[in-house]
């Protein structure tokens, strides 16, 4: 990218233009706003964390962060320009883990995640794929069918990708709902790592979970 | 993105739907045993005459052909919705369209692909002679690709619809008809000894401009029904 874009000082080093803003947010499900004026921007290295209680809309607003779903007022902006305008680019930077972890029953653990790294194009060779697998205490159920393993264990594969993904922006919506006390600390230290490289996430839940990281934002939807 | 990582992912997609079809085989076989049945009962309830069989036999095969092709385009898309996969489809740094056309290719190498292959045994069955079968698989050949692709924008917009099976044969099967017209009309042409390039040249557009324009629609009617 040589030309230059409006609002963004290219002699910054380092990761420091790759940055999320969101401006003016409105969303509307059917006739209800679920919110509306919210702003909020994350820097590298940055945690937010998403508050309100059910149906207050985090989910709405992060799937609008990931550009799933349309804002009805306002824009999300990656590195100073509107993500509609930049998919491919935002997307290559962005990892989504859903409330549904988007994995295939009939396909294993290991199958899964060597086809979700051919699709994001991460160079991930067999021995990362397992050693992954292994690090989310799947070891040994590598080549059962996914839909054979518990609620829990299908959480965790979905984790894997996360350890694979080379994505500097994380979005995880409600990461620890079925995982263990383990899986969560475990969890929660992949997100600090990440956000210790210089990576970014934004996430939501309802546990009570200690992730330490430089910057702390915290957006409540309830209020 | 490269031109490299679109490629390889579109090659990842063809790989995981074939993988999936071929473990969930009763799918793809209920549709093919579905196209045996349904030309089987033509001789039983219209004629078992040759001379009857032989002129409705383009008709026939191609519209069970069609249904056939219709009965698994449902689960295009469905599962990949309710299990998340989509969403994260949705996210990948490809173009959609492209990940769509890979979809849909492993869709008619299932689905469609076998109907051809099934065909020759039907087009004896119902007296066709061998020029004709020849002509009726080549046609098949051209249209049930095209069928694949129109019927993904259908599957695309019934998404998470209510009762979306019916809605989608509704939206996608008047769509088929210049298909159908021009499938069986060459095979009619071509048994009855007049020229039949036309009709095929035509089946060839079709599949041209469905390869170009349908991924697009699709791509941009996916993106509608995930929200």
């Amino acid at each position: 990218m040589s030309t230059g874009t409006i609002g963004i000082d290219p002699s910054r080093e380092g990761n420091g233009d790759q940055m999320l803003e969101v401006r003016d947010l409105e969303c509307v499900r059917g006739d209800h706003r679920l919110f509306s004026g919210l702003s909020f921007s994350l820097q590298a290295g940055e945690l937010l964390y998403l508050r309100g209680s059910n149906g207050s809309g985090k989910t709405s607003l992060l799937r609008t962060v990931c550009g799933l779903m349309e804002p009805a007022a306002g824009e999300v902006l990656w590195a100073g320009r509107n993500i509609r305008k930049q998919r491919d680019e935002y997307h290559n930077a962005l990892t989504y883990l859903g409330h549904v972890n988007g994995i295939k029953g009939e396909l294993t653990a290991f199958e899964n995640l060597r086809i979700a790294c051919a699709l994001s194009a991460i160079a991930a060779t067999d021995d990362d794929i397992y050693d992954a697998l292994a690090e989310v205490g799947l070891g040994g159920r590598e080549d059962l069918p996914t839909q054979v393993l518990s609620q829990g264990q299908k959480r965790r594969v979905a984790l894997a990708r996360l350890l694979l993904s080379e994505a500097t922006f994380w979005v995880l919506d409600e990461p620890f709902t079925a995982l263990d006390v383990g899986a969560v600390a475990q969890l929660a230290k992949l997100i600090e790592g990440h956000l210790q490289k210089g990576g970014m996430a934004m996430f939501t839940t309802h546990q009570a979970v200690d992730i330490r990281a430089g910057a702390v934002r915290e957006v409540n939807l309830d209020s | 993105m490269t031109e490299r990582g679109v490629f390889s992912a579109w090659r990842a997609m063809l790989v995981r739907d074939i993988t999936l079809a071929m473990r969930r085989r009763a799918d793809v076989l209920t549709s093919l045993f579905f196209f045996l049945i349904v030309v089987s009962l033509f001789p039983l309830g219209v004629s078992p005459e040759m001379a009857v069989l032989r002129g409705i036999a383009p008709g026939v095969i191609w519209v069970a052909a069609l249904l056939a092709s219709m009965l698994s385009l449902g689960r295009l898309f469905s599962d990949d919705y309710q299990d998340g996969s989509l969403e994260q489809m949705l996210l990948l740094p490809h173009p959609l369209s492209v990940l769509v056309l890979s979809k849909v290719s492993a869709h008619w190498l299932v689905s469609g692909l076998p109907l051809v292959l099934l065909s020759p045994v039907l087009g004896l069955q119902l007296g066709l002679d061998g020029d004709g079968i020849a002509l009726l698989m080549l046609t098949l050949l051209l249209g049930t690709p095209v069928l694949s692709l129109i019927g993904s924008v259908g599957a695309a917009l019934t998404l998470g619809v209510r009762g979306g099976g019916v809605l989608v044969s509704l939206l996608v099967l008047p769509l088929y008809i210049p298909v159908l017209i021009f499938g069986t009309g060459a095979v009619d042409a071509g048994t009855s000894g007049m020229s039949f390039e036309g009709q095929l040249s035509l089946l060839g557009a079709f599949l041209v401009a469905a390869a170009v324009l349908a991924p697009l629609a699709t791509a941009a009617a996916l993106r509608i029904s995930v929200e």
